[in-house]
């Protein structure tokens, strides 16, 4: 078990300019579960595979642990990648199946068994260890596998989108197979997905890449409830943050037709690069539906409702003053809001509905940068 | 037939309109057994089965969609760059039951022909170096897939298809699920695919022995290891610079025959002079495989595998000095060879017993088979006996090999032609995982 630091590390493909991962800061405490996360081409898995030794590193350097690695083989980083491989062999048994890495290793027999032991217990395998895998169903054998990777106790272990091919079901259930075998064995995970759901759901901690460049990291529930640019506050959280960039005037940003007022000390430190305006974030979550007239509040024409059960979701457009869409992106696309609202009290289409950011859950960000003022 | 509200999306290069035929409505492992084709598989994670599909046998895989597309579009992308591996025919998504719910998305892919996973070929009764001549070629595969840029991610003998080539193998590759393309491999990459391999590799013939299809007293690490040194072998021949002193330049050419040898031309060599001229250094750049079947190829048209390609140039060689005609034009020569030694002696063998080898290993094993009477009878046995002799006492006890895979060759009889299924319970390959 080992700590994993990334420190400038920089990967540029050869015959490109702009860098693939750009001088990525990121330290990994032992035992974490730290998920890598962003849209495709990002960076996360070739991050990952400068982790495992597959990727050059052109600048920077990656330590496991105090050792620096950087120009280690990827077998004699003592990490693994699991679900690279888990067809099991069908003559072997459960035990052999889970050990045979060792045996080639040259471990001791004696050794071999008690770490086999050990794994099964943690896996619920123990009844099958003398068993032919075709006695076992497709979670235990997936399992089996698993343990693979476990009896090799490695100082890290890497897992790049193992989910991708499975189907819906068998996903989330393994999903959280994952998780909390992780907690059990409380081995230092390095995981990439392109599913922020995923990372919500797993993560002790996350880390959000965009092209190349590390947006920030930090708990799911700091990830949600205090993004730090734009792109983290649109990337995280389904259904997606309503985000629209908004004139400002007389210390209010023009939301629609509205006024929403913004604090002095955000006011205050707008920059030139913002041209007078500011980019507003509010979650479907955090609308109220209100009465029209309400300070604060503004217009949103019904399109479409979306009914769950536990909940229902508006799609709807802001209009302004006059008569154009502002610039606002959601979840449903341009030009549109999400509003959550109460699944007993929806309205009907065409409708329009006034909603008001409860206080203190809007999030503010520069126009220019992205950056987050509050 | 599919007879539900499927909205079944079909992405091919050729579609084959028979395709529509298959039961895509069932999950893949409830398919019935006459929409099948008996055949070995491996080891493999996901559900794989085998289908007749106009005259032909395609390799059916369930998995994920965005898998099945990425790698549909690896497998086109290997076939340009001409390196062994499976044809992709297709992907299918949008399946659904009759009650509605979905199905896997599925990848297509042609089988080989005349080509065996490697559990069928020890199953039969073998030579004893069998496991080393295929380990052999993986090797040369691999070298082949990384000169190319690709990684593979999941080496192993399952993932690999094996052809008879003369006295060894070709291997061919089957599943690129895990594989990348990238413009050069960095060696921590090629590593990394080397030593999976080597594990693979091991694990899979210790299940042999664990299944009693191997011998105990093979050395399963042993072998494995020899991957490793014969890829070693090999990469270095074709990539590695060399260096000598300006008188020395012999070995510019010996360099180009050494690689010639080994079944590859070299495209683009790097020659190098130090600033004061006397030393060189040269580095193969850009290396093809497949020599010797393109010379072939262009002296007779017949499209085999390299070492079958080395063999037979090695006849039209000695036919050449036979009928003492090494002055003529070389292309005159091939075309005599052709039609006088080469397509009498394949085609006098009977019909039916065509489905055993492809034309060019037969013609090999003939090649073989009269070297022996020759040295039993103490003379030069011509060709026409050879092959009445071959034909009577060796091919009849020979495997169906194309059988097998029960593919319908065009001069094969009618009607069926798979091999039976094994029945040994013990050999059930589809490990699922999930």
């Amino acid at each position: 078990m080992a700590t994993v630091t990334f420190d400038h590390a920089t990967r540029i493909y050869p015959g490109t300019e702009r860098p693939a991962v750009d001088a990525l800061n990121l330290h990994i405490e032992d035992g974490e579960f730290l998920v890598l996360v962003g849209p495709s081409g990002c960076g996360k898995s070739t991050s990952l595979r400068m982790l495992a030794g597959l990727e050059d590193v052109n600048a920077g350097r990656i330590l496991i642990g105090d050792r620096d690695v950087t120009d280690v083989q990827p077998k004699d980083r003592d990490i693994a990648m699991v679900f690279q491989n888990y067809a099991l062999y069908p003559h072997m048994t459960v035990a052999d199946n889970m050990g045979f890495a060792l045996k080639i290793a040259g471990t001791p027999k004696a050794e071999i068994r008690q770490r086999v032991e050990e794994a099964a217990k943690i896996l619920d395998l123990t009844q099958y260890l003398d068993r032919k895998p075709k006695a076992l169903s497709g979670g235990q054998r997936q399992r089996v596998a698993m343990g693979r990777a476990i009896v090799r106790q490695p100082q890290v272990f890497l897992m790049d989108e193992p989910l991708s091919n499975l189907d819906a079901k068998l996903r989330v259930q393994t999903r959280t197979q994952i998780a909390s075998l992780q907690r059990r064995l409380g081995v230092t995970t390095v995981y990439v997905t392109h599913d922020q759901t995923e990372a919500l759901t797993m993560g002790d901690r996350i880390a959000v890449l965009k092209d190349g460049i590390l947006q920030q990291v930090g708990t799911p529930r700091d990830m949600y409830d205090t993004p730090a640019n734009v792109f983290v506050a649109g990337f995280i959280g389904s259904p997606a943050m309503n985000i629209g960039t908004f004139p400002v005037l007389e210390g209010a940003a023009s939301v629609g037709s509205s006024r929403l007022a913004l604090p002095r000390e955000v006011v205050s430190v707008l920059t030139e690069d913002d041209k007078g305006h500011i980019t507003v974030g509010f979650r479907p979550e955090s609308l109220d539906v209100v009465a029209p007239g309400t300070p604060d509040a503004f217009p949103v024409v019904v399109n479409l409702v979306e009914e769950l059960g536990s909940d229902a979701f508006v799609y709807g457009s802001l209009t302004n003053d006059f008569g154009q869409a502002a610039a606002v992106h959601s979840g449903a696309g341009d030009a549109q809001v999400i509003v959550r609202v109460d699944p007993r009290q929806v309205p009907p289409k065409g409708a329009t509905i006034s909603v008001r950011i409860r206080p203190n859950e809007q999030h503010l960000f520069h126009a220019g940068s992205g950056e987050r003022i509050g | 037939m599919s007879g539900t509200a499927q909205r079944l999306q079909i992405t091919a290069a050729n579609p084959d309109p028979a395709l529509l035929d298959l039961p895509w409505h069932i999950p893949l492992a409830e398919w019935p057994a006459e929409t099948l084709a008996a055949l070995p598989r491996g080891i493999s994670r996901h559900v794989v089965r085998f289908a007749r599909l106009s005259g032909r046998v395609i390799a059916i895989k369930e998995i994920g969609e965005t898998v099945a597309y990425r790698e549909y579009e690896l497998l086109r992308q290997l076939r340009k760059l001409a390196v062994p591996s499976v044809e992709p025919v297709g992907v299918i998504t949008g399946r659904r039951a009759p009650d509605g719910e979905p199905l896997e998305a599925v990848l297509i892919t042609q089988h080989l022909q005349f080509s065996l996973p490697y559990r069928a070929l020890f199953s039969q009764a073998l030579r004893p170096d069998t496991a080393t001549r295929l380990i052999d070629a993986l090797a040369v595969l691999m070298v082949r897939l990384h000169l190319a840029g690709f990684y593979w991610g999941d080496v192993s003998l399952s993932n690999t298809l094996f052809r008879r080539d003369a006295e060894t193998f070709a291997a061919y590759l089957v599943d690129a699920e895990t594989g990348d393309l990238h413009d050069v491999l960095t060696p921590g990459q090629r590593g990394y695919d080397l030593e999976v391999a080597r594990v693979n590799i091991i694990g899979e013939l210790m299940d042999l022995q664990a299944g009693e299809f191997l011998d105990d007293t093979e050395d399963a690490v042993a072998i494995g290891d020899a991957l490793a040194v014969r890829y070693e072998e090999l990469w270095r021949a074709l990539t590695e610079t060399e260096s000598f002193g300006f008188g020395e330049r012999w070995r510019v050419q010996a360099r180009i025959d050494r690689l010639n040898d080994l079944g590859f031309d070299v495209g683009e060599l790097d020659i190098t002079t130090d600033l004061d001229g006397t030393s060189v250094r040269i580095q193969p750049k850009v290396v093809d495989a497949g020599h010797h079947s393109r010379r072939l190829m262009r002296l007779t048209g017949l499209d085999v595998q390299e070492n079958q390609a080395r063999r037979l140039l090695n006849d039209l060689d000695e036919f050449r000095a036979a009928t003492d005609r090494q002055a003529d034009d070389e292309a005159f020569v091939a075309h005599d060879w052709l039609t006088d030694i080469f397509e009498p002696a394949v085609r006098s063998v009977p019909r039916e017993l065509r489905g055993k080898l492809e034309p060019a290993q037969i013609y090999h094993e003939l090649l073989d088979h009269r070297w022996y009477l020759s040295q039993q009878e103490h003379r030069d046995v011509p060709m026409p006996e050879v092959v009445t002799s071959y034909v009577r006492t060796i091919l009849p006890t020979r495997p169906d090999e194309q059988a097998v895979l029960g593919t319908r060759a065009e001069d094969l009889r009618d009607g069926e032609t798979a091999a039976p299924p094994r029945g040994d319970d013990d050999f059930d390959p589809d490990q699922l995982i999930g």
